[in-house]
């Protein structure tokens, strides 16, 4: 593989998604106004309901708005995760994935450079939240907002590559309500997105182990202790191998030869 | 002597249970346009998803300008251009977003690309629309981009399915006659699949794809004289015709046989032994 070739055509994707991202400005504005309304109301009702002891990365009390922040920044990945899956799967109904997968360069490194682009949209959205809940007094340190990038990059690429992965097993746009039903909503609800997991402990120790093993929940804590200075090194490894994992299976979803998409229907249009 | 820009040798797929391709072998010559005539469900899409390596052959090879598509595949690719059956272009992006992004995709340094958008833009006849989203191009001008963008990277081989498909008469004409005439000038092989006869012309050279097997190949010429066919509507009729016939005469044969076999196998004389043990 030639590296300037594979550099252009990395330049071509993410100029492309972000295109797209700016021609579509209710796109933007959706993925925005979801952890806003999170943050506003529902943090702004539990404020007075839930008192968060000291925790780390915290070294002092905190109130619930400033709990939750990092886990609205995991949602705006997922979301955007999920989102790049869609648009995967509207790409190969609308046959553009094709052409993607047409180009001379190796098929990960295709299915990288979507992913990439991906993210890097996602990168974009979660520092304008973290720009108006600034305003809201969510105020971590300020070297915080440049250490979280990484570990944004990081619990971006393992999203995204999970949304790589449900693309290569989703056959038609209609099915995606049941991704919506049994992806998102259990990982986030069951993750330290929205409560400590120690709380959750106390309520039901099956959810603690749960939401323990939740990839989304070391993505949370990843951005969390980041966001802090600091670093979630067991998270950082879930996450990192869970990249890998999908990203892997994701590959093997779009290899021709030996894909999980069942060809029967496609004798059809023989 | 002809270079060969596209090499199908003894090509086979299968969906589960369905035969699409059943041995498949042609060749395009550098400079040459080929048709691919078959009605719909013959497997010319499966041809193509295999030329393009978007399906894996099970058994046979393909070979684009000399570079085998199995063990030589990022160069196989890098000699085609497809227009496919579907449109495949970005709808929320300009005619030049798409033809940049198509740049891209197969590593053309932007100096390069900006120039050969601009030459492409005024071959094709685009210039009015350019910078419109292709949204709001007709399906001839969208076919244009499409073919546009499949010619940029100047490929020794263009690959179009059923291109013409959705268009009115006359930009069928005129487009089937732009790419004819692309393929001598920057001597380009094509490959074009289609189930409109009209779009072949009697020097063309011609493959009949049926149920997953070439069933005549030669030029349209030939054809029509081996046939006793007048025009190339006709010759496909009797092919097709002469095929059906053929597949009908062994479904029977086989039929017979089947029945023949029970007759002497133990299995197919069971029910008399069973009646003889009662």
């Amino acid at each position: 593989m030639n590296a300037t070739h594979a550099l252009r055509c990395l330049r071509g994707v993410a100029t492309r998604e972000a295109l797209r991202f700016i021609g579509q400005r209710g796109r933007f504005f959706s993925a925005l106004v979801r952890p806003l309304i999170w943050l506003f109301v529902f943090a702004a009702g539990f404020r007075s309901v839930l008192g968060i002891s000291i925790i780390a990365p915290y070294e002092t009390y905190i109130v619930y708005d400033e709990y939750i922040a990092p886990g609205l920044v995991g949602m705006i990945l997922l979301f955007n995760g999920m989102q790049s899956s869609l648009s995967m799967v509207y790409d190969r109904e609308m046959g553009s994935m094709s052409v993607l997968l047409t180009t001379p360069l190796p098929r990960w490194y295709l299915l990288l450079c979507k992913l990439l682009a991906g993210v890097f949209v996602a990168i974009l959205q979660v520092y304008v939240f973290l720009l108006i809940a600034w305003f809201w007094h969510i105020r971590p340190p300020a070297m915080g907002y440049l250490l979280v990038l990484p570990a944004l990059c990081f619990a971006g690429l393992m999203l995204g590559a999970l949304g790589l992965l449900l693309s290569s097993l989703v056959r038609q746009l209609e099915n995606f309500a049941g991704v919506m039903n049994f992806v998102i909503f259990p990982m986030f609800f069951a993750s330290s997105a929205l409560y400590p997991l120690w709380k959750m402990q106390e309520s039901s120790v099956l959810l603690y182990w749960i939401c323990v093993f939740n990839p989304f929940t070391h993505a949370v804590e990843l951005i969390r202790f980041a966001l802090y200075g600091k670093v979630a090194w067991l998270s950082l490894g879930v996450v990192g191998i869970c990249a890998l994992v999908f990203l892997g299976a994701a590959v093997v979803g779009y290899d021709p030869s030996r894909g999980f998409l069942p060809k029967k229907n496609m004798a059809a249009n023989a | 002597m002809t270079a060969t820009a596209l090499s199908v040798d003894n090509v086979t797929y299968s969906y589960k249970h369905i035969e699409a391709l059943k041995g498949v072998s042609l060749d395009v010559e550098a400079g040459r346009f080929v048709a691919l005539l078959g009605s719909n469900g013959a497997g010319k899409t499966t041809l193509y998803s295999i030329i393009t390596g978007l399906y894996r052959t099970h058994s046979g090879a393909v070979t684009i300008q000399g570079h085998s598509l199995e063990s030589d595949t990022l160069k196989a690719l890098a000699a085609i251009g497809v227009v496919f059956q579907k449109s495949t272009l970005d709808m929320d992006l300009t005619v030049l977003q798409n033809l940049s992004y198509a740049a891209d995709l197969h590593g053309m340094p932007r100096k390069e690309t900006r120039c050969k958008i601009d030459t492409a833009i005024e071959l094709h006849n685009m210039q009015q629309y350019a910078k419109r989203k292709v949204a709001a191009l007709s399906g001839g001008q969208k076919r244009r981009v499409e073919l546009a963008r499949a010619l940029l990277h100047s490929p020794s081989l263009v690959l179009l399915d059923e291109p013409t498909v959705g268009l009115d008469s006359s930009s069928r004409a005129d487009f089937v006659s732009h790419v004819k005439l692309l393929c001598r000038s920057q001597n380009t092989g094509v490959l074009w699949a289609t189930h409109l006869m009209d779009e072949v012309d009697p020097t063309d050279s011609v493959f009949v794809l049926n149920k997953g097997l070439i069933v005549a190949n030669g030029t349209a010429a030939e054809l029509m004289t081996q046939y006793n066919q007048p025009d190339v509507t006709s010759l496909f009729n009797e092919i097709n015709h002469a095929q059906k016939a053929i597949d009908q005469n062994s479904r029977i044969s086989q039929e017979r046989n089947i029945d023949r076999n029970r007759e002497y196998t133990p299995e197919g004389s069971g029910k008399i032994d069973k009646g003889a043990d009662r």
